[in-house]
């Protein structure tokens, strides 16, 4: 008897067994039934055959890329991985990508690298940078006999006569062409070249597929030189051109996008000088007109009668000073002197000047009355010119 | 200025005529602004100027060598 398990731990064996990766990429053809469309975004449906049915969910983030809304009874191909959904203990399949059917082989590769380059954000645009304005020397990665060489070389001397270009020779078609396209890549790198063409001309999906190899998007994304892919035609897309820092659609365009047209530059230039001799000019009339207005000022335009004003004005005042002594301190002056004879005349000076005398005791104190003093003391008395010490012969109160 | 890149001598260029058609700059400094906008115009229509295009092809072995284009 063999010893019994959980149901999850079984179920977490046939998950673990699922998840080999056989199971995990896997490219299925069938009918669509069941289809819901859920309103968190993710679809749920069934892929069916006359024997067998498969469930499948494709979330929200996948099946916004669809440009196509699946509907019951198409037959298509789905592209993901088997999961197992625990609760149910049920298989699903998780589909990346839904494909219309009897696409090939090859095409089916494309949409999964693109979906999985896209996911790793190798197309993001803020990865893209820059082309020069005028290139230093283009590098152009093509074949050396393809008619591409000959319209890129064509379209740059013509846009521009002084055009430096560094041909890197690859092989643009068959198995080793990805190598050869990556060989010429990194040989670029280290040149001087600070723009690289890489492409060759229109062609069959199959003819295009060393470029949508990705070991050559991986290497274009490396690139320290902006990279301007150019591949067949305006319709074809391919995964360089994604991962290029910019797309031509065909070989003679990117030649046009890489080099400006030489008159347009130097009318460019010639306007920047106009513009920058116009502004000058007009800043100097500015300032021009500024110091007019400065030289108009009255003070600089007529000095005397400015002169004039303050002559004036000194006249004013030197009547208002004399108008002050006639009428201000003269009176005053006046009536100084009457203060100072009422003055005088309370002075005791005066008084001992008409020949009264003060008399005081030995402490200074004026003696007004006979009784304050003894005989035999000593008073003094200040007269109008010196003083007298005298002793107190006799006392009449 | 001859390790000037172009575009850095046209992005400067472009800088010095949008500085003096604002008129930031005191009036000397914007004559000296003006002095450099005419070098770098000419030095930029000088680059345009250059020579002959160069067309090179790099070998198998790394060598460079000079590209015959006929041109129908």
């Amino acid at each position: 008897m063999v010893h019994p398990i959980s149901v999850s731990e079984l179920t977490k064996q046939i998950k673990s067994a699922l998840s080999s990766p056989e199971f995990q990429s896997v490219a299925v053809e069938g009918e669509i039934s069941n289809f819901v469309h859920h309103r968190s975004g993710h679809m749920y449906f069934s892929l069916k055959d006359p024997q067998s049915r498969i469930k499948a969910v494709m979330f929200r983030g996948r099946n916004q890329r669809l440009n196509f809304v699946p509907k019951n009874g198409d037959t298509l191909v789905a592209v993901g991985s088997i999961g197992v959904y625990e609760p149910n203990g049920e298989y699903q399949l998780y589909v990346d990508l839904l494909l219309p059917k009897g696409v090939g082989a090859l095409h089916l590769a494309y949409e999964q690298l693109k979906e999985k380059l896209e996911l790793e954000g190798l197309f993001d645009p803020s990865r893209k940078r820059a082309l020069p304005a005028l290139p230093h020397r283009v590098g152009v990665i093509t074949s050396p006999s393809g008619a591409a060489l000959r319209d890129i070389l064509h379209v740059l001397t013509r846009r521009h006569p002084g055009v430096r270009v560094l041909v890197f020779p690859s092989l643009v078609q068959g198995e080793e062409a990805p190598d050869s396209l990556i060989d010429a890549l990194t040989k670029a790198q280290h040149t001087d070249v600070d723009v690289i063409i890489m492409g060759r001309g229109g062609g069959s999906f199959e003819e295009l597929s060393a470029f949508n190899d990705e070991r050559l998007a991986r290497a274009i994304a490396q690139s320290s030189i902006p990279v301007v892919s150019a591949c067949g035609h305006e319709t074809d897309f391919t995964i360089a051109d994604f991962v290029a820092d910019l797309r031509a659609p065909t070989p003679s365009a990117a030649a046009e996008l890489v080099v400006p047209m030489q008159e347009e530059l130097i009318s460019g230039i010639a306007s920047l000088q106009a513009r920058m001799a116009r502004s000058l000019e007009r800043r100097i009339q500015a300032e021009r007109r500024y110091i007019n207005q400065l030289s108009q000022s009255p003070v600089l335009q007529r000095p005397e009668h400015h002169l004039r004003q303050r002559r004036q004005r000194l006249d004013e005042l030197w009547t208002g000073l004399s108008r002050y002594l006639r009428h201000g301190v003269i009176p005053k002056r006046a009536q100084l002197k009457n203060a100072v004879g009422k003055l005088e005349a309370l002075s005791p000076l005066g008084t001992l000047a008409r020949g009264y005398a003060i008399c005081q005791n030995a402490e200074g104190e004026i003696v007004l009355q006979a009784e304050k003093v003894a005989t035999g003391d000593v008073v003094h008395v200040t007269l109008h010119k010196g003083s007298l010490s005298c002793i107190v012969e006799g006392r009449h109160t | 200025m001859n390790e000037l890149k172009f575009e850095e001598a046209l992005a400067r260029l472009e800088e010095i005529v949008r500085s003096l058609e604002q008129g930031e700059a005191a009036l000397d400094e914007a004559l000296f602004l003006f002095e450099e906008g005419v070098k770098l115009a000419r030095f930029c229509n000088t680059k345009l100027d250059e020579a002959e295009a160069k067309i090179e092809i790099m070998l198998e072995d790394g060598k460079i060598e000079t590209l015959e284009v006929n041109e129908k």
